[in-house]
């Protein structure tokens, strides 16, 4: 028998964490330096699934890419293919009917619900709790029900077109969205009787993994990223787009700089994200879901255009570069847990390895997003 | 209020100073111009774009020595880093590298730097020293245009296999 290995206090030593490994939640590497349990310096390695989606927009014509935004980030999909249509739409020139941005709201927001709700579960059993995962997928199976019935698919949705929606909503889709918002509400309770008060849960998350409002800047991080250190930044509202400004919600912004603040600002976006379905449910116009005139080929005029949206996981931006041909010329996808995950190396030093994970997953990574 | 600040503070790189006319050119609608009109190597100067078509309002094209100068106005004026890309405009013979920049503010302002570099000898000093961020956007931009980015701390594929010696998104790549 080989006896136990000792170390030196000042002795380091490295670990892998990953690639495949369940709290890196996908193919993510982190090579941490360790002295004991606490880490010295850590390298982030990502593109274990880079699949090149910017050169196959350069490759494929306007319509054959549309599918490809809903292969990067596959709990949030909806909102980068909004992203995609508003900035060819802009180019382009093509209007798009009243009643399709609504939908794409609509749509949009159930689909944040479902993604803040596997972030949910996934984090807390991240923490220990296996539990509030069961519930958490029970109730976003009725989402991805409600979407299937509408868009085809449950996960990788191709929905949206240029200038408007592949398909109507009937009335079955708008009764059981109705009923669905009562019903997540009463669930919302539930999970912050069930996890957000419970003391095991609140002393891993309270006061660690600080980020501060500068280290944010410097590495553009968005989403409950930014708003738990206390920067009020919501693309929906900083730079509104679409139909947003005919809503009235709240941007929910935490001060507290840790990782609690960060679970907060996403379960109270749950609860905004409903207050926005329900006034687009109540608000929602008649008429077509597409667009009378619409070029056949779609050739947006030589230029440069940029489109910002707010997806589950925060900013999200296209630039399109256009010649005036079929194909982009240049399209960069700028993806915002790319960003989020890149102020993790510096952030993580000195951290605890179990609180490094629960920072990690305060993140909310979802790794094709990342590696594109 | 915050675009007219940055504007002037851009301003200061073109040393031609007075803002005439033709310093500062307003593009009004770039739909009516001619579909056809060939892109041209645009010159190094600062444009006010409309927002409404490009998205984005001040867009200042700078020589490669000035990056660290224009970033710099940009980071005192709290703007947060977007992404840093490439473009390759292989038929002049150029590459060019595109920084975005925004603000955590209501008062909404979007910047472009951008910088035009020549396709055989494309290198532009680094921007870690001030944004950290950049690490990741410029060792992205490295791996798929070759674009050098001199003083960087660790200039290695990041998306690509760390053996890749292509650069998949120049216009020349064969796969």
């Amino acid at each position: 028998m080989s006896s136990p290995i000792e170390l030196q206090s000042d002795e380091t030593f490295i670990l892998n964490v990953g690639p495949q490994h369940p709290a890196t939640h996908g193919v993510l590497r982190v090579k941490m330096e360790m002295n004991g349990e606490y880490i010295v310096e850590a390298e982030t390695v990502i593109g274990y699934i880079h699949r090149m989606h910017e050169k196959m927009g350069e490759l494929k014509t306007y319509p054959q890419y549309l599918m490809n935004l809903s292969r990067m980030d596959y709990l949030g999909a909806l909102g980068y293919s909004h992203g995609h249509v508003l900035v060819v739409e802009k180019a382009a020139g093509i209007e798009v009917p009243e009643r399709a941005e609504y939908i794409r709201a609509i749509m949009v927001e159930l689909n944040r619900v479902a993604s803040h709700l596997f972030w949910f579960g996934a984090f807390v059993m991240d923490l220990g709790g296996f539990s509030p995962l069961m519930y958490a997928l029970q109730d976003r199976e009725h989402i991805l029900d409600m979407l299937e019935a509408v868009t085809g698919s449950r996960l990788t949705y191709c929905y949206f077109r240029y200038g408007g929606l592949y398909n109507d909503v009937d009335d079955q889709f708008i009764e059981s969205a109705r009923k669905f918002i009562p019903r997540m509400r009463k669930s919302l309770k539930k999970y912050h009787t069930l996890v957000t008060g419970n003391i095991i849960f609140r002393k891993r998350l309270e006061g660690v993994a600080p980020l501060s409002k500068e280290t944010c800047r410097k590495y553009g991080a968005s989403s409950a990223v930014a708003r738990g250190s206390g920067i009020n930044f919501d693309v929906r509202k900083n730079e509104p787009y679409s139909v947003y400004p005919e809503f009235d919600f709240d941007v929910p912004v935490y001060h507290g700089c840790d990782s609690l603040a960060r679970y907060n600002v996403r379960m109270d976006e749950i609860e905004q994200s409903l207050r926005i379905i329900e006034q687009g449910l109540d608000k929602l116009p008649g008429g077509p879901i597409m667009p009378k005139k619409k070029p056949k080929i779609i050739k947006p005029p030589v230029g440069d255009y940029y489109q910002a949206v707010e997806t589950a996981r925060g900013s999200f931006g296209v630039r399109l570069v256009s010649d005036g041909g079929k194909t982009p010329y240049r399209l960069k996808l700028r993806s915002p847990t790319y960003s989020n995950m890149h102020l993790f190396d510096e952030s993580c030093r000195g951290m605890l390895i179990s609180d490094a994970l629960a920072f990690m997953g305060s993140l909310d990574l979802v790794i094709p997003e990342i590696d594109r | 209020m915050i675009c007219e600040k940055t504007k002037l503070a851009l301003q200061t790189l073109f040393p031609k100073a007075a803002p005439t006319a033709s310093d500062v050119t307003i593009d009004t609608d770039a739909r009516e111009k001619d579909k056809k009109k060939k892109i041209e190597p645009r010159q190094n100067g600062l444009v006010e774009r409309d927002y409404a078509i490009h998205g984005y309002h001040l867009d200042a094209q700078v020589a490669a020595g000035q990056i660290i100068e224009a970033v710099t106005i940009l980071d005192e004026a709290e703007f947060f880093i977007e992404a840093i890309t490439g473009v390759d405009w292989i038929k002049d013979n150029q590459l060019e590298v595109v920084y975005d920049f925004c603000r955590y503010d209501f008062d909404l302002c979007r910047v472009v730097i951008r910088t035009r570099l020549d396709r055989n000898a494309a290198e532009v000093p680094t921007i870690t020293d001030i944004y950290a961020g950049a690490n990741w956007h410029e060792r992205e931009t490295h791996e798929f245009f070759g674009i050098k980015f001199l003083g960087h701390p660790n200039l290695i594929p990041l998306l690509l296999p760390e053996d890749a010696d292509f650069h998949p998104l120049l216009k020349d790549f064969k796969a």
